[in-house]
């Protein structure tokens, strides 16, 4: 890796980031409860959701109830839980890779979980069905993406250009495997092509723990990891001057931010460019420490998918928009202006 | 002696012109023409074919060797007796049971895998336009069949499909039957007090077919109102919100084979055990088949919305 000095502007998480992040996810996370295709109504969800906690008469009709309580609260979770780890999983590629233009699209790792999910879906289509399987899936696929891209990168440079073109060339492999497997069953192909645009849809709070189950492990690792990334960031000599093992961090972190993000795709598919735009955005605006930018990534992370989900629910209603649609709209621009600023830089 | 001999076969003759004579003079004058050339099946070719929006098909001979690449073809050929005709048809030609499957699909299959099965006529659904640009490369007759949009489109497209293949009579004979068998349902079925509303279930993740679909256009003849005609496109995808606000008055499931979806497993999902459908017991499972194809067995498809639309109003 190199060693190349980079030295963070900002280090310390203060708790008024802390604080915005939250207000901000918690004022999504209400945007999200409170509008959507069926009119609810302000008033009566805030009624509802105040009637829950004391207690007091429902305002809300039985079917009403099962839209607030069975279909908006848990979709907007499992929208926290995927948009958190997808966005901490490309903070910490980030981190790694010492590249900010590392994202888990980038570097193989999306691409090797829908691998492994197409294989599941097409190949077994009995088992397609256990999310268990399409999860380990995704894991392995998500770990393989990113090993080969970190091998095939550490061989032909040592750059994070030579990153990323390594990256661009794993995904574009793993991409053309799975089209092969779906060439293969031509009658999964609406399956697979509605997972591949992304999509939160939830059958109960099974899909919003099945994310959080990997991810709180994973993101707690990535969070206690950040001051290392910092370090590493300095140069592995240095750091290894400091006690730190910069292999073990590395892989460490690795299958830290794999597993996160294979969580993430088993669960909702592909959707692009959050663990691209949100870390981007937070080193922006708070500072380019992965003591900052892992915490409020996984914060802010949460809050843009569950407004995007609000988005791609109403934009057509009452048809759906895939969610990566959305965010596609919002991260290729981002993505664009971010090579752009590079470049002339 | 030469004379006695001329004399019985002289009168012979007599007796067999004057009975032919007669026997000419008494047989009723023929009210129809004698069946023609046109009577032959083979005789009304050659045959120029086609259907909307497509170029017209010019076919030589009645084809021998048809290769059928979309299971509604596939159906309407063995209903109007054109079966023995049909050599290969594609994976997804899963009716009648006779018909020669091969593991060829439209989509993605190639001109030559075509090809090999020698045919002198083809029938390739709308989406196959590569494989039809391949076989009309090589000269081999292509008829295109679009996704029918109503029944009256339906109706042309079998009796373009017995054109083709050289049984026009037994086609039209089919149409009218289906006219008449859907035109009775629809006659004999109860009309509801108010207009019951529904939605038709493509997949699990609620892809569904509007008004504007074919199928649309069957529950339409039946006075029923879709939930989902608001939104864009023919087949668009609902929110699961919105289904359970629109609270159908009926849900039908053409998911049925491809995904294992059942009326049961559907009162498992979020929000739908507040649906009347559900409470009612008014989700029908149907033959996914029978309900994606706009072939003879759509009468099929009529009776099940008959009876269904009946026990909505039979509490």
């Amino acid at each position: 890796m190199s060693t190349r000095r980079a030295t963070p502007s900002r280090t310390t998480l203060r708790p008024t980031h802390l604080l915005v992040a939250s207000v901000v996810l918690l004022v999504s996370l209400l945007a999200s409860v409170l509008f959507g295709a069926a009119e609810l109504g302000v008033g009566r969800v805030l009624a509802e959701i105040t009637a829950q906690l004391t207690g007091g008469l429902s305002p809300l009709s039985e079917r009403e109830a099962a839209i607030l309580w069975e279909l908006r609260v848990p979709r907007a979770a499992l929208g926290v839980a995927v948009g958190a780890a997808l966005a901490v999983s490309g903070a910490a590629f980030q981190g790694v890779f010492r590249n900010p233009l590392a994202d888990p699209y980038l570097l193989g790792a999306a691409a090797g979980a829908g691998l492994g999910v197409t294989t599941v879906i097409a190949l077994a289509p009995g088992w397609g069905s256990e999310q268990a399987l399409v999860q380990l899936a995704a894991l392995v696929g998500s770990l393989g993406g990113v090993a080969l891209t970190w091998t095939i990168g550490r061989s032909a440079g040592s750059d994070t250009a030579t990153l990323v073109l390594a990256g661009v060339a794993v995904t574009s492999f793993l991409t053309a495997g799975q089209t092969f497997v779906q060439q293969m069953r031509l009658e999964s192909l609406q399956q697979i092509y509605m997972w591949i645009l992304g999509r939160l849809a939830v059958t109960g709070w099974a899909e919003v723990l099945s994310v959080l189950v990997p991810l709180v492990p994973a993101a707690t690792v990535l969070c206690l990891c950040a001051r290392l990334l910092d370090l590493l960031g300095t140069g592995d000599d240095e750091a290894t001057a400091l006690g730190v093992r910069p292999r073990v961090v590395r892989s460490l972190v690795l299958v830290s931010a794999s597993v996160a993000t294979a969580a993430a795709v088993s669960a909702a598919g592909l959707i692009g460019f959050v663990g691209l735009v949100v870390p981007h955005l937070v080193r922006l605006a708070a500072g380019g420490s992965y003591r900052i930018i892992v915490p409020l990534s996984l914060l802010y992370g949460g809050a843009f998918l569950v407004a995007a989900d609000m988005l791609a629910r109403t934009v057509l209603a009452p048809a759906e928009l895939p969610i990566g649609v959305i965010t596609a709209f919002a991260g290729a621009p981002f993505f664009a202006v971010l090579l752009r600023t590079r470049s002339t830089s | 002696m030469t004379g006695f001999r001329r004399l019985p076969a002289l009168l012979l003759t007599t007796l067999a012109l004057v009975a032919g004579v007669t026997g000419c003079a008494q047989r009723p004058q023929p009210t129809e023409p004698p069946p023609g050339p046109v009577a032959d099946p083979a005789a009304s070719f050659p045959a120029k074919v086609s259907l909307p929006g497509q170029d017209s098909v010019t076919i030589a001979q009645q084809p021998k060797s048809v290769v059928s690449l979309s299971p509604t073809a596939t159906e309407t050929l063995f209903a109007i007796g054109a079966g023995e005709q049909v050599t290969a048809v594609d994976r997804d030609s899963t009716f009648p049971k006779q018909a020669p499957r091969t593991d060829i699909n439209a989509l993605n299959a190639d001109a030559a895998t075509v090809g090999s099965h020698d045919p002198d006529l083809v029938i390739a659904p709308e989406s196959a336009t590569e494989l039809v640009n391949g076989l009309r490369a090589v000269d081999v007759p292509v008829l295109v069949t679009p996704a029918a949009e109503n029944l009256n489109q339906a109706y042309r497209q079998i009796e373009v499909l017995g054109k083709a293949t050289g049984h026009g009579t037994q086609a039209r004979d089919l149409t009218a039957r289906m006219r008449g068998q859907i035109d009775e349902l629809v006659r004999t079925t109860p009309k509801p007090d108010r207009p019951l509303t529904y939605f038709h279930e493509v997949s699990p993740d609620f892809y569904t077919a509007t008004s504007r679909s074919f199928v649309g256009s069957v529950y339409s003849k039946f006075g029923l109102v879709n939930i989902a005609d608001q939104a864009q496109g023919d087949f668009p995808q609902l929110s699961g919100e919105e289904i359970v606000q629109a609270n159908p008055d009926l849900v039908f499931l053409a998911d049925t084979r491809c995904c294992g979806v059942t009326p049961e497993s559907v009162t498992q999902r979020p929000g739908w055990g507040s649906l009347g459908a559900v409470q009612n017991n008014r989700v029908v499972a149907l033959n996914d088949d029978v309900a994606g194809r706009w072939g003879p067995r759509v009468v099929e498809m009529a009776r099940e919305v008959s009876n269904a639309v009946t026990n909505a109003q039979n509490p």
